[in-house]
Formats: structure tokens, sequence, C-alpha cells
């Protein structure tokens, strides 16, 4: 029995002696970040993959890319590379690279040189060429590149000097820069590369990540989380948190409860907005993201050939209904393909208005009094672009008995159902577009131009001589005005002729505690936690400003 | 003593080869190929699953089948997990201890709370105590653990903020896995938080393992009630009393070491409920333990972590049942001399 006391009293007394540290903890819990990660990444290495989940985990945390985008404009900046040149015919693209870049310090590598152009070669090179030792390494697949035909685009990239580089391009393109500042085109470690092959271990290049980024991984355990370590020796400054934890956690419950809870500073993807309005240490962000979604006819199968029926059932539909129920309010009415956070977005463009009587005169005038019977295709997945689409499709069933247009839903297993669209056995259907980078030539070019209609990713197989003239045109041109009124006209066709109907550019939520500060999530692409700091207890009292601030921002958030 | 211990010895050797026996014949009654079902290989070329093939026998009679079939796992061989294709051995060694650790610990909040309660409703006997300890307890007996559990998050974590919702630690602790039971992780580990790793440990275990300890708990305290009573009516302490001792005297010196003897005997079978209750409570919970892991197997119908899951989990519960029977004969006596192993 006395033993037993003794034993107990140890042990409350152990309690109260670790109660006591807790300034320590405070310091501990200070110095990191912990994020609610809806999912485990499929690689460590962006080239390989598009899925958001990925590109969150690794791009802007473990990588750099020779540009970047900075600020509300999007504006290209020098990254890796400290500044670029592009010759008059814009062929020419050269690369002076910075000579003061470390690549990450792990345990199971350290670099012995500064990056240079091997590096980037490196990085390139084993996406186009197939000959390349890495090239096949996880499967050689580099689905960025290969829609956006890096490989043809590409003549060869040369080393100028160790700190320049020089891309020859086939044909002009003025997406090329945006591209490279995409989120895909980081920049690897060529000295890795070469360690890896004297022990055997290519795919470790995908698996343990060295890259120049602001943070290093440290650990990662399947489905349960990822620990980045800060990279000291940032070329920039380094980040403020020393330590950054990925708390994989893939249910919608489970990432609100550790919200709620404390145990996570930043969850992506949250439910229950009210209840995270609700309290006051909570901030709901949201961000619209350069998306849209769409119901889209097959232009080449009547009664959709005709531009009259189209336009009929674009007066006929209630987009504001669709936005509330589909999207609860979380996302921004479409007027048309482009979101209005793009620099191109041109605000003359009108909203398409809810008119059934111009609706029945159009079908009438069209040959069609009495209406008639049509298929809907309907994707049987939530994408952020439309979280519902079957009930989207029953909303427009609804709209469309009106002027007695009879749709009956189709819908199929989402890989089918993508394979069957590119065969164009559809009449109409509902889809969606996320932009890869904020280039609006990422919007015309894949959804609408002709080329795509050939490849399949245009699906309305629509192609119109005088929209491709006019985004073939603004490619070409460097001057921005002129390119902002090309896609001006180009939206004034869209909306003439309506190939499709955009309905809505959805917005991507994310909530936080209120003392973490610093922009995570962009409009585009993955996020990023190298801005993030967090408030301390002290600092708060000293700073009521910096409360307040995010006060409003939660307010602005909530609008 | 000996004829004891090779009594248990025999009935735990019979017992396993009866569980071995039903996990081989799960192979036989799960969907599949039994050579497929039992090693885990679904990605196997023909050349691996000829080996397979020659490694289980399966071309003699279903005796050597088996034979083939403990060699196994007798070489810690319990084949690979067919959702994620690792050693299902290693994630088991990874595993256990977390629930070995919860269960200890609620175990312990079992005992700690039921016996004293039992034993105060027993001394009070028919009076207002006794009765409010036991509607108490039947009250704890009959909530469902996963209604407790969520109710015990909504109230303890979200509402009040006093514990962590979720997991073993923070994870902002970085503790190697050495034992895999925690609280020796974080002592044997040169963190220099190590305090904090170890308060913030605590925290996290309290509310997983309260919720599993209700249960037993009230078990507890019938079991401690019924047989202080019996303890009480017996004619050493009317003896006891008639020398002039006092009440407190008695009931320290005399009728509770009587009382624990018998209730000792019932934590073995207690145990097994509780790794039971453990098991939905670690889903709840997301405890890294051995029963979320099994649960989340039978959800991707793991065929093979099945099995392998089902046979640890059982052989442990076992041999805790064992190890009791022998703390129980080391303090009673009495047990020793009976015979057949009750």
């Amino acid at each position: 029995m006395n033993y037993l006391s003794a034993f107990i009293c140890a042990f409350f007394t152990l309690l109260v002696v670790s109660g006591c540290n807790n300034e320590d903890k405070l310091s501990l819990s200070q110095r990191s970040v912990i994020y609610c990660a809806e999912g485990s990444p499929e690689t460590f290495n962006p080239q390989l993959v598009t899925s958001g989940t990925t590109i969150d985990a690794t791009s802007n945390q473990l990588y750099d890319r020779l540009i970047a985008y900075r600020g509300a404009e999007n504006e290209l900046v020098p990254s890796l590379a400290k500044s670029w040149h592009v010759t008059r015919d814009g062929k020419k693209i050269t690369f002076y690279l910075r000579k003061n870049v470390t690549f990450h310090q792990t345990d199971y590598f350290t670099p012995s040189r500064l990056l240079n152009a091997d590096d980037v070669l490196f990085s390139f090179n084993r996406i186009l060429d197939e000959k390349h030792p890495f090239h096949l390494v996880s499967g050689g697949h580099y689905p960025f590149f290969q829609n956006i035909e890096f490989k043809s685009l590409i003549d060869k990239i040369e080393k100028i000097n160790d700190y320049t580089i020089r891309f020859h391009l086939t044909r002009t393109d003025n997406t090329f820069l945006a591209n490279l500042a995409a989120d895909f085109s980081v920049i690897l470690s060529a000295e890795y590369a070469q360690q890896l092959t004297k022990i055997s271990a290519q795919q470790n290049i995908d698996t343990m990540p060295i890259g120049t980024g602001p943070f290093k991984l440290k650990e990662y355990r399947v489905g349960s989380l990822i620990r980045f370590y800060r990279h000291d020796a940032y070329w920039q400054a380094p980040a403020q948190m020393e330590q950054l934890v990925f708390d994989i956690t893939s249910s919608n419950t489970g990432r609100l409860t550790k919200l709620l809870a404390k145990e996570c500073d930043v969850s992506s993807y949250p439910i229950a907005h009210e209840k995270i309005i609700e309290h006051n240490d909570l901030i709901l962000e949201s961000i619209t993201a350069l998306n849209v979604g769409y119901f889209a006819f097959n232009t080449t199968k009547a009664p959709f050939d005709n531009v009259l029926v189209r336009q009929a059932i674009a007066y006929a539909i209630n987009k504001e209904v669709l936005l509330d129920t589909i999207y609860q309010g979380h996302a921004e009415l479409a007027n048309s393909i482009l979101p209005n956070s793009s620099w191109a977005h041109d605000t003359k463009i009108k909203a398409q208005e809810f008119n059934l009587l111009k609706a029945q005169n159009l079908l009438t005038q069209a040959g069609y009094p009495g209406g008639f019977s049509m298929d809907l295709w309907a994707m049987p997945v939530q994408r952020p672009y439309n979280p519902n689409a079957i009930n989207m499709a029953k909303l427009l069933q609804a709209d469309l008995k009106k002027i007695n247009v009879k749709v009956n839903i189709v819908s199929y297993e989402w890989n089918t159902f993508l394979h069957r669209l590119s065969l164009g056995e559809h009449q109409t259907f509902l889809l969606g577009w996320s932009a890869d980078h904020p280039d609006p030539d990422n919007f015309f070019t894949p959804m609408l131009s002709c080329s795509a209609s050939y490849t399949g990713s245009n699906r309305t197989f629509w192609c119109n001589k005088h929209y491709d003239d006019l985004i073939h045109k603004a490619l070409k041109t460097n001057n921005i005005n002129k390119r902002k009124q090309y896609y001006s006209q180009a939206m004034a066709i869209i909306s003439a002729e309506v190939p499709l109907i955009p309905i809505a550019h959805s917005k991507r939520y994310q909530a936080r505690n209120k003392d973490i500060i610093g922009d995570i999530i962009a409009p585009f692409g993955g996020i990023s936690f190298y801005q993030v700091s967090k408030l301390t207890i002290s600092e708060e009292k000293v700073l009521p400003l910096n409360n307040d601030e995010s006060d409003e921002r939660s307010t602005e958030a909530v609008n | 003593m000996l004829i004891f211990t090779l009594r248990r010895l025999s009935l735990f050797v019979f017992t396993m080869l009866l569980l071995t026996l039903l996990s081989f014949s799960l192979c036989f009654l799960f969907p599949g190929d039994a050579v497929i079902n039992i090693s885990g290989a679904i990605n196997a070329t023909p050349e691996q699953l000829i080996q397979l093939n020659e490694s289980y026998q399966t071309s003699r009679n279903i005796f050597f089948q088996y034979l083939a079939y403990l060699t196994h796992i007798m070489d810690g061989n319990l084949g690979l997990s067919m959702a994620s294709q690792s050693v299902i051995g290693h994630e088991i060694l990874n595993l256990l201890p977390a629930t070995i650790e919860l269960s200890i610990v609620a175990l312990l909040i079992a005992m700690f709370v039921g016996i004293p309660l039992g034993f105060v409703a027993a001394i009070k006997h028919n009076k207002p105590a006794d009765n409010i300890i036991l509607s108490v307890s039947m009250l704890g007996y009959s909530i469902p653990v996963f209604w407790l559990g969520l109710l015990a998050i909504l109230t303890f974590s979200i509402s009040l903020g006093w514990f962590p919702s979720a997991g073993q630690i923070s994870l902002l602790f970085e503790i190697e896995l050495i034992t895999g039971i925690q609280f020796i992780d974080i002592l044997l580990s040169d963190s220099p938080y190590k305090w904090q790793a170890f308060s913030d440990a605590t925290a996290h275990i309290i509310l997983p393992a309260c919720v599993i300890a209700v249960a037993p708990a009230t078990i507890f305290i019938r079991l401690a009630r019924t047989s202080m009573i019996e303890v009480l009516e017996t004619s050493y302490i009317r003896a006891a009393s008639a020398k002039g001792l006092t009440f407190q005297q008695i009931i320290f010196r005399h009728a509770i070491r009587n009382a624990l003897i018998k209730i000792i005997r019932h934590v073995g079978l207690q145990f097994a409920n509780l790794v039971t209750i453990a098991m939905v409570t670690e889903v709840i919970f997301s405890w890294p333990g051995i029963g979320r892991w099994l649960i989340v197997s039978i959800d991707q119908r793991d065929y093979t972590a099945i099995q392998s899951g089902l046979l640890v989990l059982s052989c442990f519960i076992f041999v805790v049942h064992i190890l009791t029977d022998f703390i129980y004969a080391a303090l009673n006596p009495l047990a020793r001399g009976v015979k057949y192993g009750s």
C-alpha cells in the first residue's frame, strides 16, 4: 500500500513539474504551425502531378521556380532567376540565375555546391528528353507539360555559362513565361540526382525531395503527417516558422473538430462555415479561385448547331438560383469564362438576362415552337467549380421545362464520362475548368479553340475562325492593353455565339486561428506557408492593431 | 504452484492451437484464393506465386498446409497487408503498444474509481449512498461508448478546450518509436521538450482512457460491492469486531484485502471487454492503435490484415487473462489447489 501511494505521489509530482514547463511548450508551438490537410500527397515532385493536394503539400513549401507571380496583378517577378531577357521575336529566352541559392541539407543529402545552370538543365531535360536517365523514374508522366505541349514548344535548352541558361523556342508563345512560373515547373538538384544514381536509388528523387524552397522535408508518415523544418539557408529571408506540420485528416468533421479544439492552426476546405464564423478566435477566409463551372452544348449536334437555340437556353436559365442552391452562395456569378480576378477580365460584359419570354421567342424563330427533348450529361464527381452537377442538372431540367424543353439527365462513372465526352456522344453537358496559371490564355485556348476541339479538351466542338485568330494574336503580342482588347473581343464572340453558358466561379475556403498571420491561399495554384507567422501572447497585447486587422479580414471574408 | 503453472501453460498452448486453426480456416472462408488471402501478395508475379504455394505447401493435404501456416507464424511472418502491401508484423508491432498503453491506463482508471466506489456502496449497504452508486453505475453501463466518446469530445475538447480530441500526442513533438509505448518513449528520448511532450501525451490520453473506463468501472463497482458484502458477512469479520477492533481497522486490515482478491480474478475477464471498447474508442479519438487499424482493415476488406490482427489481439487478451490468473494464484494460496483450468 505504501509503495502504491509513493507511486501516485511521484506521478502527480511529475505532472505538476511538467505543467510548470508550460512556458517552453508555448515557445515550441509558437515556433510551429500545424495545417490540417485534406489528403496525402501522391509524390513530392510537382512535375509529376496535377492534383491540388499534392501541389499544396510540395510546390511552394519545398521548391522554387525560375520566376514567380506576385501581387494582385499576378505580375511575373524574379525568383531563382534574378532577371531574364526575351529576344524581339520571342523565340529565345535567357535566364540569369542567382548565385546564392542553396539546396536543402537533410539527413539524406548534404549539398556541396550552390544552385547553377546544371540544376535547371536537369529539371527540364528530365521532362523533355525521353532518353534522360531520370525521365522514366516514377512513370515518365508529366501531365502539366504534356497538356501545354511543352516538348514541341522547346527546341533546345542551352547552358551559356554556370549561371546563364537559354531556352530556344520553336514558336512564339506568350504563355511560356507563365508556364515556367506555374507550380509545376520546379527546379530539382542535379547533384542529388547524381548521388542517387551512384547508390541506384533513383526513385528517391521524388519521394525524398531536395529543393531550394523555404522548408525542407523532415518526416513523412503516409496518411498521417508530413513534417517540414525551416530551410535556414534559404536565399531569401528564412521563413518565420521553424516547423510546419501537415496533419493529414481526410474526414471533413475531423478537420473541423481539430480546428475547434485548437489542434490545428489552419484547416483546408472547412465545412460548417457558420460555426466557424461564430467563433471569435477563428477566421474563415475565402478567395475566388481561377476556375469556371459551365453548361455547354455539343455545337455539332442538332438542335444545338443552331445559335438561336443556344441563346434561347441561355435566356431560360436562372443562374442566381443555381448559385444559391448548388454553391450555397460560395461562388461568384460568371458572366464570361474569365473570373473577375484575372487582369483580362472585361467589366463591360453584361450579365446574362433571365427572360423566359425572349427564350420562347428565340425558340419559335429557330423553328422549335413546341420545344424538344435533349440529353444533359452531368458529371458524377464533386469538383471545386461544381460541387453537385447532378442536382444542378435537376434544377436546369426544371428551368427548361418552362420553355417546353424536356431534359434527360445522363451520368457515367467519371473516367467513362470524360472519355465519351471527348468522343462527342453528348448533346449538352455540365463541366468546368480550373486554371493552372493566371494567364488568361489558359482559359481561352484549352476550352474553346479549334485545336482543342481536335485534341478533345474543347468538348463543345465549337470552332470559330475569328475567335481563333483573336486568341492567336493575343499570344503573339507583348502589349498588355492589346492583349486585353483581343480577349474582350473573344469574350464578346462567346457571349454572342453561346457555345457554353458560364455559371459560376467558385471560391476556395480556408479556416485559421486568429493568431496566424500571413497569406496562405492564392487564387490559383498551391498554398504557401513562407509568409506565415504566429502572434505571441505578449505581441497580441502590445499590438492590438494587428488584431483589428485580422478582424476586418474576417468580416470581409464572411461577406 | 508448479502444477498450476504447467496446467495454465497447457491451456495456453491448446487455446493458441485452436485460435490458429480458426484463423487458418478464415483464409478459406474469405472470398478469393486461399494462398493470396493468407499471404496478402495480391500483386505477386507468377514466379512469386509458385514460391508462395511452395512455402505454404498448398499441394499437400490440409494438415501440412496448417503446419506450414504455423511455421510462418512462428517465424513472425504474418503476410502483407492487401491494402497497403506493407508487412503486417511490423505494423502490428508499431500499433499494438499504443493499444496496450491506452487499455492499461483505462484499466487503472476503472479500478481506481470503480473498486473504492463499490466498497463504499457495500459498506453503506441499503442506504441512499448505495442506491445512488448503483444507479449511476447502471447508467454508465448502458451508455454506448461511441456516443459517450463524441459527447466527451464535444464538451471537453470543443466547448471547454481542456483536452485535445485526437491522436496520441501533439504532432509538434517528435518522439522516436522505441518501445511503442508513448510514455516510455518520451522518457527515453533526448528531445529538449521531453517534459512538455510528457504532459501533452498525458492530456491526450485522459479523454479516451476515461471514455473506455466508464463501462469496466461500473462492473468493478458491482464486483467490489458484492465481494465486500460477502466478506463483511463472514465469521472472521464478526470475530474481529467481537475482539473490539474499530470499524476502520476491520475494513482496512481485513475486509479490503480479502475482497480485492476476489476482484482480481475478474480483471482478466474484464480486460477482453475493455479491449473491445477500446477498439471503437480508438476510431473516435483517432488513436493510432491496433483497434482502429483492424476496423479500417475490415472496411477495406483487407483479409490478411483481419486474419492476423484477430489472431494477435485474441492472443494478447489471452496472455493477459493468464497473467491475472497467476497474480491471483500468487495472492491467494487457496486458488493454487483448484483443479481444472477454470
